[in-house]
């Protein structure tokens, strides 16, 4: 519909918002393969003029951030999180969508509501409400004779938080994929003589294993990024996105932030693209 | 040969019997299934959630800096007193929204209008993956992207100095506003798609038939159509702007209700007055997602 030049500028405008989009991804990406220390825009420039693209980019940085203490310690602290949050995301996820598919029972849509509410209210709200739950823990409570304590602020209670938000995205996807199974698949199973596990290890899970990797990988890319819900209840461990946001105004940490700015970027867009690709069309556009 | 039977008819295995009892049993298999993620989301998060809703009424003794736990309503008194700057932050940061909710849905409408009725499938497909992933992209890489750019001797200033001008810097408003319209943007793009895609053709083919030219087809029938879905996307671009510190801190602002909060619970340990605080963007949304659904923004969810 419309003039010839209402899609003309139609498909400019699109162009121009989708540039918008990305520019500043790409420009990560150029500076995280900067071999200079100095972090100007116009210096880049001029160098590939003087000293030609060879002369200006390289994998220099990469190796001192790899090589870098305080980089590897949150490297493998945001992992151990984000598989931590995944494991326990997929079990309070899976759970929760089959109780919600199979089953009739008071209170059915409130769980769906409270599965969403940890991303749906402010991650500051939910950072504090976790992190003064966490501090009165830590503090105990008195059990007749007994004092109780929780464990301290660390990787215990980063996953505790992590896991709170990531339920939804499992949840979402084996949901989805239980709705569109339906039941006759099941009922011809059970028909032919198989018993519940049969048919669950058979039929269900086969049917469920990409949904609920699926789920797993996004649960992964979504702690593996988080920020604020972990900077109250990391206490002082630093995940890679804490790394990030300590360092980021420090002139010599700079070209090593830039890399790891695009060690995180690589480590989410993988693991979105392969779920979609194991999902179907029932992932990623939906959940966030 | 031995009595190894392998068949699992006589006698019926374990396994076989167990499945068969909890088949019988459905309510005890849901509350296997149940427990445990309502256990989690109901104890430690409601729970965690109420903790913070009881001590916004507690205080902190400005003397000996130690939490009072009793009652009171001191914090909202100072919340809501017009000599403290607390109210003109809460404004400050709507007012904020507001602009990035406008800008969004102005960059975003194009957009998605292209999308949803003029792209092939095929192109739809790629766009629709194009707009999701950098919502999956970290949010503070791309926060940080901006302050790259945004730097004085950065790539923005870079391309608009070639027509004579210079960027809004990285301190202040200017930039916070500009790096929040970028960030949320995929959030207003999504539902604005969904709701222009969901126009019936006959209803445009309709319009012009009966002498409505493309103007006013557009702004009789496309316009109102697709408002709840601008709608739908205005609470994530308005509720996420509300509520975040950490693009504020990045760009050195400090009027955002998210950096007061923050402040109060990390340098001066004042949870209580935190708590209280934080509960202003969660009423300003309230209030807000009320609109919001009498305008029909919930069906273009």
């Amino acid at each position: 519909m419309g003039g010839r030049w209402t899609r003309i500028g139609l498909r400019a405008a699109s162009g121009l918002t989708l540039a918008f989009l990305y520019i500043p991804i790409v420009i990560v990406v150029i500076y995280a393969f900067n071999d200079s220390k100095n972090q100007s825009w116009l210096r880049l420039i001029d160098s590939i003029g003087s000293r030609g693209l060879g002369g200006t980019f390289s994998l220099h940085w990469f190796d001192i951030a790899v090589n870098n203490d305080q980089v590897r310690e949150s490297f493998f602290l945001s992992l151990q999180a984000a598989v931590g949050a995944t494991i326990v995301a997929l079990i309070l996820g899976s759970a929760a969508a089959f109780a919600v598919h199979r089953h009739r029972f008071f209170g059915r849509d409130a769980v769906s509501f409270i599965v969403v509410l940890p991303i749906a209210l402010p991650g500051i709200v939910t950072g504090m409400a976790l992190n003064a739950a966490m501090n009165a823990g830590i503090r105990g409570f008195d059990v007749g004779p007994l004092h109780l304590t929780s464990p301290q602020f660390g990787i215990f209670t980063i996953i505790v938080g992590h896991a709170t938000f990531c339920v939804v995205v499992v949840y979402n996807n084996v949901v989805a994929r239980l709705r569109r199974l339906g039941h006759s698949l099941e009922e011809a199973s059970m028909d032919l003589g198989a018993d519940s596990w049969q048919t669950f290890r058979r039929i269900t899970f086969p049917a469920l294993a990409t949904a609920v990797v699926a789920g797993a990988l996004l649960a992964f890319a979504l702690s593996f990024d988080e920020i604020i819900v972990t900077t109250f209840t990391a206490g002082t461990e630093q995940t890679l996105p804490i790394w990030i946001f300590a360092n980021f105004r420090l002139p010599n940490a700079r070209p090593i932030v830039n890399v790891v700015a695009l060690g995180m970027i690589l480590l989410s867009v993988f693991p979105v693209y392969l779920s979609a690709r194991l999902a179907g069309s029932e992932s990623a556009g939906s959940i966030r | 040969m031995t009595a190894i039977d392998t068949s699992s008819a006589i006698p019926p295995s374990l396994l076989r019997r167990a499945s068969a009892a909890l088949y019988r049993r459905p309510r005890l298999v849901l509350g296997a299934l149940l427990a445990p993620p309502v256990l989690w989301l109901v104890v430690i998060y409601l729970g965690s959630l109420v903790l913070l809703l009881v001590s916004s009424l507690w205080r902190l003794d400005p003397i000996t800096t130690a939490i009072v736990r009793e009652p009171s309503l001191q914090n909202f008194a100072e919340l809501f007193s017009l000599d403290k700057p607390y109210l003109g932050i809460a404004a400050h940061t709507a007012v904020i929204a507001g602009i990035v909710t406008l800008v969004d849905s102005a960059l975003a409408f194009p957009l998605a209008f292209f999308m949803a009725r003029v792209a092939s499938p095929r192109t739809r497909g790629v766009l629709f993956i194009a707009i999701t992933l950098p919502l999956w992209i970290s949010y503070l890489v791309r926060v940080y992207s901006w302050r790259i750019i945004l730097s004085d001797d950065g790539f923005l200033n870079w391309i608009l100095s070639f027509v004579g001008l210079t960027g809004p810097g990285s301190l202040g408003d200017l930039p916070i506003a500009l790096v929040f319209s970028y960030i949320w943007l995929p959030y207003m793009i999504l539902p604005t798609y969904a709701s222009l895609e969901r126009i019936p053709q006959s209803l445009l083919e309709a319009s012009s038939d009966l002498g409505g030219h493309a103007w006013m087809t557009f702004r009789r029938i496309i316009l109102p159509l697709a408002f709840p879905g601008i709608v739908a996307g205005s609470i994530f671009t308005f509720s996420l702007t509300l509520g975040d510190y950490i693009t504020p801190t990045i760009f050195s602002g400090d009027q955002f209700i998210g950096n007061v909060v923050f402040g109060h619970v990390g340098v001066s340990g004042n949870l209580p007055f935190a708590a209280a605080y934080a509960t202003v963007p969660v009423l300003i949304m309230a209030a807000y997602l009320l609109i919001a659904r009498r305008l029909g923004a919930f069906e273009a969810l």
